[in-house]
């Protein structure tokens, strides 16, 4: 498949809690194309996070191949890591993780200022991902002085700033209300509708509904892996 | 990331905990006002010990011949002291032997000092310096006649009583009259005053202006010193080695003329302003030498403050590096954060140790004669010092930062 985005193969990742060795995933294998709204599922302990962990970039398997975008990851060193997360990937978090001392722009900036982007290029760019995602008005506001749905939005432009091959968002819905929720969903399916790829994870299955795919992990395995038509 | 980006966010960080901030500086703080402060009072003394003390009190390219040394700073036993007395006196035919046999060009003066009450018109100024010299005097020490004139060689060699006076003396003695030409009563005689020298201010608090001076031919010389006796024999050259050829010169006459052995000590002082500097500059050597030792305690114990703070700000800004973690921030770009938010933190207390230092010197200055000259190196020091000293105790809490897990970074609360 040449348009996939990412491919796992046969991904196990093992660590040890106190003198115990919790087998997290146990052979997962995922291909998830371009353009794909997929969101992954399953109970606490499935495995959801540390799957999430690996397709983020933020660590490696125990074994198994990780290719991202063409590239190899399962095997980079920690700063390789860290430019690929810089330049593919776009977190968003269920608690926002804005920085609270800087205002919306200057959270906005980061990734550009890791990435080595010049001052008034990345000063324009983080503003037209704050206008994307309707917050051009509140560029110098710090995010205490935003909304819950306004942080998010914050985060999202903070995600997709630097065009990253995947969104991945964490519970992105999982502190907010069932209307800002909502609303959030909505940015998402516009994303998704221009051409970006979507991955998220959540255990609510009404917030699961709004992707186009739902991959259910148990036990660290693959237990479903639906497409539906007509979603989003 | 960008130098400047990471020392704006260290400000910001700075000033949003005002108090925190303020106490983890104090170490580097003071370590940096006590270098400034010290180096600045010590110099300013030094400065102050060159052209005010030395230069005022022997005179530029001067040296004196003295039965005993007139300006000492340090201690002097009591042998030494017995020793000094036993010397020999100068008399006028030493000075007439010297004044004929040395070769370096120089010009000389004789001088006795000694105090007396100088009365006029049933005004009364006590306790005078009163010194009696010659027509030389006024050049080798530097005297600006504000009114009148000095006296003359003739006057000298005739023995005329009369007088040039400090500006103190004018001031006391003619409230608002021209003192020029009034007749001045000292020991019963009466000298008329051909001039007044310009304020000389003061040393150590005391002042110069209260002097008055009578050719050492004129009956004043009694009241001062013995007949044929002088206390000092000025000389002074056109430049310092002149002067040191003439000390040379003075030197060896004086000891064929007095027939001492090669072995024996000078039983006479040569006193320069270098020479009589001495004893001060011991002290300010001692003081330069535990300068560095206190500020480095200062510093070390600063440093550990901030390694401190920085540690603290690291556990509670774990989150924080997860997230710069997850957005592509490299070990590198942590580790260069927290440097340099070590390094602003301590240059701002060093920057508000200069001030301090500066203030501190400044206070001195205005309430004790002794000038303060701030040194520029010292600032710089100073700065140099803040900065090192950030990176320093920076480094260990930095790498701390950069080494941790994202993914339990983000987790942490």
């Amino acid at each position: 498949m040449t348009d996939a985005v990412i491919q796992l193969r046969d991904i196990t990742r093992h660590y040890t809690m106190g003198s115990e060795l919790v087998r997290a995933l146990e052979g997962v294998s995922v291909v998830i194309r371009r353009n794909e709204y997929s969101a992954i599922m399953g109970p606490s302990g499935s495995g959801k996070s540390t799957l999430m962990n690996l397709i983020g970039c933020l660590d490696t398997p125990t074994s198994g191949e990780y290719w991202l975008n063409g590239q190899e990851v399962s095997r980079m060193s920690d700063d390789a890591l860290a430019r690929v997360r810089n330049k593919e990937i776009g977190f968003v978090f269920q608690t926002f993780n804005l920085l609270p001392r800087a205002t919306a722009l200057q959270n906005v900036e980061l990734p550009l200022v890791y990435g080595g982007m010049p001052t008034r290029e990345r000063r324009d760019r983080a503003r037209q991902a704050l206008d994307r995602v309707g917050l051009g008005n509140r560029m110098d506001h710090r995010p205490n002085e935003l909304s819950g749905g306004q942080r998010q939005r914050v985060a999202i432009a903070r995600a997709l700033v630097n065009q990253p091959s995947i969104l991945l968002a964490d519970e992105p819905t999982g502190n907010l209300d069932s209307t800002t929720s909502e609303e959030i969903m909505r940015v998402f399916a516009l994303l998704h509708d221009e051409g970006q790829t979507v991955i998220m994870v959540t255990h609510e299955p009404d917030i699961a509904e709004h992707a186009a795919r739902v991959i259910t992990l148990r036990d660290g395995e693959v237990e479903t892996d639906t497409i539906r038509q007509s979603a989003a | 990331m960008a130098l400047f980006d990471a020392i704006r966010m260290a400000l910001h960080t700075i000033w949003a905990q005002k108090l925190k901030s303020f106490f983890s500086l104090i170490g580097v703080l003071i370590g940096v006002t006590f270098l400034i402060a010290v180096v600045s009072i010590v110099q300013g003394m030094n400065v102050y010990m060159e052209d005010q003390f030395a230069n005022r009190l022997v005179g530029l390219n001067t040296f004196q011949l003295l039965r005993r040394p007139s300006i000492v700073t340090g201690n002097v036993t009591d042998e030494v002291w017995r020793e000094w007395l036993r010397r020999p006196r100068l008399t006028y035919a030493d000075a007439d032997y010297l004044s004929e046999r040395i070769g370096t060009p120089v010009i000389f003066s004789r001088q006795c000092d000694g105090r007396a009450d100088l009365s006029y018109n049933g005004k009364v100024a006590k306790d005078i310096g009163l010194t009696v010299s010659e027509a030389t005097y006024f050049r080798i020490k530097n005297y600006e006649i504000s009114s009148g004139r000095a006296f003359t060689a003739q006057e000298v060699r005739a023995g005329v009583p009369v007088l040039v006076i400090g500006d103190l003396v004018a001031e006391r003695l003619f409230e608002n009259v021209d003192p020029l030409g009034k007749m001045i009563t000292i020991g019963g005689m009466p000298y008329r005053v051909v001039g007044v020298v310009a304020k000389q201010g003061t040393l150590f608090g005391i002042s110069l202006d209260k002097f008055a001076v009578t050719p050492f031919t004129s009956p004043g010389r009694r009241l001062v010193c013995p007949a044929n006796v002088i206390e000092e024999f000025n000389v002074q050259a056109t430049s310092v080695p002149g002067m040191l050829q003439a000390m040379d010169e003075v030197e060896t006459l004086m000891r064929s003329r007095r027939g001492l052995k090669p072995q024996d000590p000078n039983n006479f002082a040569l006193q320069t302003a270098e020479g009589a500097l001495e004893g001060w500059k011991k002290i300010s050597t001692v003081l330069f030498a535990a300068l560095p030792g206190l500020v480095a305690i200062s510093l070390v114990v600063g440093g550990i403050v901030i390694m401190n703070i920085m540690l603290m700000a690291v556990a509670e800004r774990t989150r924080e590096i997860g997230v710069r973690k997850a957005l592509g921030a490299k070990r590198r770009d942590i580790l260069a954060q927290f440097v340099v938010e070590s390094a602003t933190l301590s240059t701002v207390g060093a920057m508000f140790g200069i001030g301090l230092g500066i203030g501190l010197a400044f206070l001195v200055r205005a309430l004790t004669p002794f000038p303060a000259a701030v040194a520029p190196w010292s600032i710089a020091v100073g700065v140099i010092l803040g900065i090192t000293v950030g990176m320093a105790a920076g480094i260990y809490p930095a790498s701390r930062a950069s080494r941790l897990d994202p993914i339990d970074a983000l987790r942490s609360e």
